[in-house]
């Protein structure tokens, strides 16, 4: 018993940080909806592996499913640049058609025998620690961990060998196609890894759930981070606990590990799109209030600066006239008021508002800012 | 004996057939405009956002009914439509990365909450699993009269909205300016979408009901320059995909209804595109071929 | 050829405008928009008189496509008011028209020309109301004035980019409007469109119409227009071009950033002093 929840949880955790090591450049990339067409298409590939190897052989498996997600990206692109179908549509189009005649073929031809459709879905990573590799007649433990195990490093490797170019055709493909990187070449390798990884993943947590492990974690990542390796990093983290999380709360319940993984995620997810220090949206909100305040203080001056000098400067700057002015609720222009005020930006004298010195100079700051003044490039022209 | 098994046959084919062609003609239309404002991808974050839903909706009022259903659906939607455009107006992520996270995490709440129930009550007694993949043949006359009576509804509003919705998917800032509320506009279309995807559930499921909603509109955009024509085409196509996989599946007991429509409604997308009179790749090509061959001479 | 206005005719069906003789039709008060963290338009005071042809001169990012979307409501504002003769935008949408600029929409969209120029009237008619012949007809004679009527059921894929652009500019006189708000509508047209558009604006200032464009080419402005506004996040200057558009309100407009506008506008000064001598 307690083998079968360590292999489920370790399962789990090669998932997700095989997943997570490739979702970083997808999330960057805005390929998640791509992403989401493959895991769905291998579907038929691996098949119709199958059926030509006549049993789930892992290989042919494999074969199929990275052709299958080949064919998948080539006629996406085909659809689109036909300029009949917009992008989003083509892949709306396609990857339905190839999970269609997946599921056709699996209860045509596999019903209950190795595949079956809810299990196309969401996985078998609760039988994980019972499908034993044999090699020889010797037992070399779960299957699942081999294989996830091999991803994990295949994936590592290809992200550490190929971390510049990836890098660079991410943020920069003008550049990187400049320095002889093929930006084309390092995207079809980034989609044959993740139909590789989408087809390892997909026994265990099944086609939905890949794209859940492969977008959420990196997404996550991205609200608290702005370096590429720490993302990197954190995604795995993520990713890992999610799993053991996850596994908590299916045991509990009893429902499914992987969705209950997945779900863990999409909780890490909203946690960091709620709180992130840099991103989150309720440090968001909170920064934008004092911008809007800060704003709101630059515009007063401005606006006492512009009209200083102008005959009814005493009723323009009057309080109540001012939030009508302004359109300003008559309470936030008190708070203004009172901020900039505090500030000893303004004083306030029988309900008329005056500029103070430093006001005045904020004021003309503020104006520089925003209209830049005369430079030497022009003083030097006639 | 022999009789009977007709009469059965013929009931269950008349509910298939009737359920299927509604399905296809209020998808095929709400997915044109859908399809036009670039939100087809959309629909596919909304079908998997109503599992959940669903789910929730079941096991709160232990009912069945599609009232319920479609209402948790709805909300489930409405929160997942909210969610993306948060995070896309207020990070960084991308509209595309926002519809994955959605999508993928609402799904997989689902998916929890699906195995849950079913490990709760006795086996499949609940039926919530055939949502995944659709099963035509479980479609009863009440589900029929019910998704008939949702799907005129959403009918009879794009035809009394006409006008505004076809405004708000070429030029809405347009429309804005006019004085027609866009955010209360989109929140309908929005909402009008759901409401196909819950009469979808039962016939195509939810993980291809995206391309129920974007297919009989591409397959039709190629063979009109007309919005009007347009629908009443991807009305005809959705509905004669419907009834064509439903036909199929029913023919064969092990087979679920979705992935038989969708593949009878990749025909129709595959030969539009080719063989439309004016914009099918076929001419496209056959007239290069004559032009390199003009040229050669 | 311009025909005889039906926008002329069917002005006194108009909505009747309060307090014309004193009100301006834009007016602008200390009008502040935001995105985000960043001030797109600060503190703007502007007010364009009667029956102008204005432009809204500025560079890149300076707001003016956002100063036309804040006057017509598309744009949340941070603090200001915006009045067209003399009442809120809301109560006077009936008397503008709008011209949004071309690549904002998808031209492959499955529509015809007369359709897009119809969408002009549905402010009109309100909620629900469907276009009826009368639409149509006022529809082609907008298409007609553009000198597009022989293309009224085109495919809008299957214009060129001038023709899409007098499609729109037929869409705005369709909303049969007393002020114009048009953004760019000059770019990326060939030049038959554009002395179409100038004749138009002609047409209409002839009829009393105000019309105010974003416009960026500071060769022709002085040309087409007969008065100017110059932005760059605030306002930097308004008025008739004679006073306006001189050196020191350019520069401070585009700043050091630009120094082939002011290179271009001493030729226009030129041109300007070569006339004079002429004259």
């Amino acid at each position: 018993m307690t083998t079968a929840i360590f292999v489920i949880v370790l399962t789990g955790a090669l998932v997700a940080a095989a997943c997570a090591l490739l979702g970083s450049f997808l999330v960057l990339r805005r390929m998640a909806m791509l992403a989401d067409a493959i895991s769905h298409a291998i579907l038929p590939g691996i098949v119709a592996g199958y059926f030509f190897a006549q049993g789930p052989n892992l290989l042919a498996g494999f074969a199929g499913a990275a052709l299958a997600a080949a064919v998948t990206v080539a006629v996406v692109e085909a659809l689109q640049n036909t300029r009949r179908v917009g992008g989003e549509s083509a892949i709306g189009i396609v990857f339905p058609a190839m999970f269609a005649l997946g599921t056709f073929f699996v209860s045509k031809y596999f019903a209950n025998v190795h595949l079956d459709n809810d299990a196309v879905l969401y996985g078998n990573i609760e039988f994980a620690a019972f499908d034993v590799l044999i090699i020889n007649g010797v037992n070399w433990g779960p299957q699942s961990l081999w294989v996830l195990g091999a991803l994990c490093v295949v994936n590592l490797l290809f992200v550490v060998l190929f971390f510049k170019e990836l890098k660079l055709a991410t943020f920069d493909p003008g550049l990187a196609a400049a320095l002889g990187f093929s930006p084309a070449l390092i995207h079809y390798a980034l989609m044959t890894m993740v139909s590789i990884t989408a087809v390892g993943a997909f026994t265990a947590v099944g086609a939905v759930l890949v794209v859940a492990f492969m977008i959420v974690p990196a997404a996550t990542a991205y609200l608290l981070t702005d370096d590429l390796r720490r993302m990197i990093a954190i995604a795995v983290s993520v990713g890992i606990l999610s799993a053991a999380g996850g596994f908590v709360v299916a045991f509990i319940f009893d429902a499914s590990v992987a969705g209950a993984m997945a779900t863990m995620a999409g909780i890490c997810f909203l946690l960091a799109l709620l709180f992130s220090p840099s991103h989150g949206l309720v440090t968001r909100f909170k920064r934008l209030r004092r911008q809007r305040m800060r704003l709101a203080m630059e515009n007063l001056v401005v606006h006492l600066l512009n009209h200083e000098h102008v005959a009814y400067e005493e009723h323009e700057a009057e309080v109540n006239h001012l939030s009508s002015e302004l359109r300003w609720q008559t309470g936030f222009a008190r708070r203004v008021i009172g901020l900039a005020q505090r500030a000893q930006l303004v004083q306030l004298t029988d309900g008329h508002l005056a500029l103070t010195d430093a006001g005045r100079e904020l004021a003309r700051r503020a104006a520089a800012t925003t209209v830049e003044p005369s430079s030497d490039l022009l003083a030097a022209s006639p | 004996m022999g009789g009977l098994i007709e009469l059965f046959t013929d009931y269950t084919l008349r509910n298939v057939a009737l359920g299927s062609a509604l399905l296809g003609v209020v998808s095929g239309v709400l997915g044109c405009f859908a399809v036009l404002r670039r939100q087809g991808l959309l629909g596919d974050a909304l079908a998997h956002a109503a599992l959940p839903g669903i789910c929730l909706a079941y096991l709160l009022t232990a009912s069945k009914t599609p009232v319920v259903l479609l209402l948790g659906a709805a909300v489930a939607g409405w929160l997942a439509t909210l969610l993306i455009l948060q995070i896309v107006k207020h990070t960084r992520i991308s509209e595309d990365g926002a519809l994955g996270i959605v999508l993928s995490t609402f799904f997989a709440f689902g998916i929890v909450l699906l195995t849950f129930i079913t490990k709760r009550s006795d086996a499949h007694q609940s039926g919530l699993d055939k949502f995944l993949f659709g099963q035509a043949a479980t479609l009863v006359e009440e589900h029929v009269i019910t998704m008939a009576a949702l799907g005129g509804a959403a009918l009879g509003m794009v035809a009394l909205l006409y006008k505004e919705f076809k405004l708000l998917a070429f030029d809405a800032p347009f429309a804005a300016s006019l004085g027609f509320d866009t955010n209360v506009l989109s929140v309908l279309l929005t909402s009008l979408i759901v409401i196909a995807i819950v009469i979808g559930l039962q016939t195509v499921g939810v993980v291809l009901m995206a391309a129920m909603l974007i297919g009989p509109a591409v397959a039709a955009r190629q063979w009109t320059d007309r919005l009007g024509v347009m629908i009443i085409l991807a009305a005809l196509f959705g509905a004669g995909a419907g009834v064509a996989g439903a036909l199929i599946s029913v023919s064969d007991k092990g087979i679920p209804t979705g992935p038989m429509i969708i593949l009878s409604l990749t025909v129709i997308v595959l030969c539009s595109l080719f063989f439309a009179p004016a914009r099918g790749l076929v001419w496209d090509a056959l007239r290069r071929t004559r032009q390199r061959a003009a040229l050669a001479k | 050829m311009i025909a005889q206005s039906i926008v002329e005719e069917r002005s006194s069906t108009a909505v009747p405008r309060m307090d014309a003789a004193v009100a301006n039709p834009v007016e602008i008060n200390d009008l502040t928009v935001a995105y985000r963290d960043n001030p797109v338009l600060q503190d703007i005071d502007l007010t364009v008189p009667e029956g102008k042809l204005a432009a809204i001169i500025g560079p890149n990012g300076a707001g003016k496509s956002t100063l036309i979307k804040a006057v017509l409501g598309l744009v949340p504002t941070v603090a200001g008011s915006v009045r067209i003769y003399g009442k809120p935008y809301a109560q006077q949408r009936r008397l503008i028209g709008y011209v949004p600029q071309r690549n904002s929409v998808d031209w492959d969209f499955p529509t015809t020309a007369l359709d897009v120029v119809m969408m002009g009237t549905y402010g009109r008619l309100g909620w629900i109301r469907r276009p009826g012949k009368a639409e149509r007809d006022f529809a082609m004679h907008c298409l007609a004035q553009v000198g597009m009527d022989g293309y009224a059921d085109r495919q809008i894929s299957q214009l060129s980019g001038g023709q899409q652009q007098r499609v729109f500019l037929a869409r705005a006189l369709a909303q049969n409007a007393h002020i114009y708000f048009m953004d760019e509508p000059f770019v990326g047209v060939d030049a038959v469109t554009e002395r179409a558009i100038v004749a138009l604006l002609r047409e209409l200032q002839r009829q009393g119409k105000t019309v105010i464009c974003v416009h960026h080419d500071l060769d022709s402005a002085p040309d087409y227009f007969d008065w100017v506004a110059l932005l760059n996040v605030r306002l930097i200057a308004s008025g008739p071009f004679e006073t306006t558009f001189t050196a020191d309100n350019l520069r401070k407009t585009y700043g050091g950033t630009m120094k082939a506008a002011i290179e271009h506008f001493q030729h226009f000064e030129e041109d300007r002093r070569g006339s004079r001598i002429e004259n």
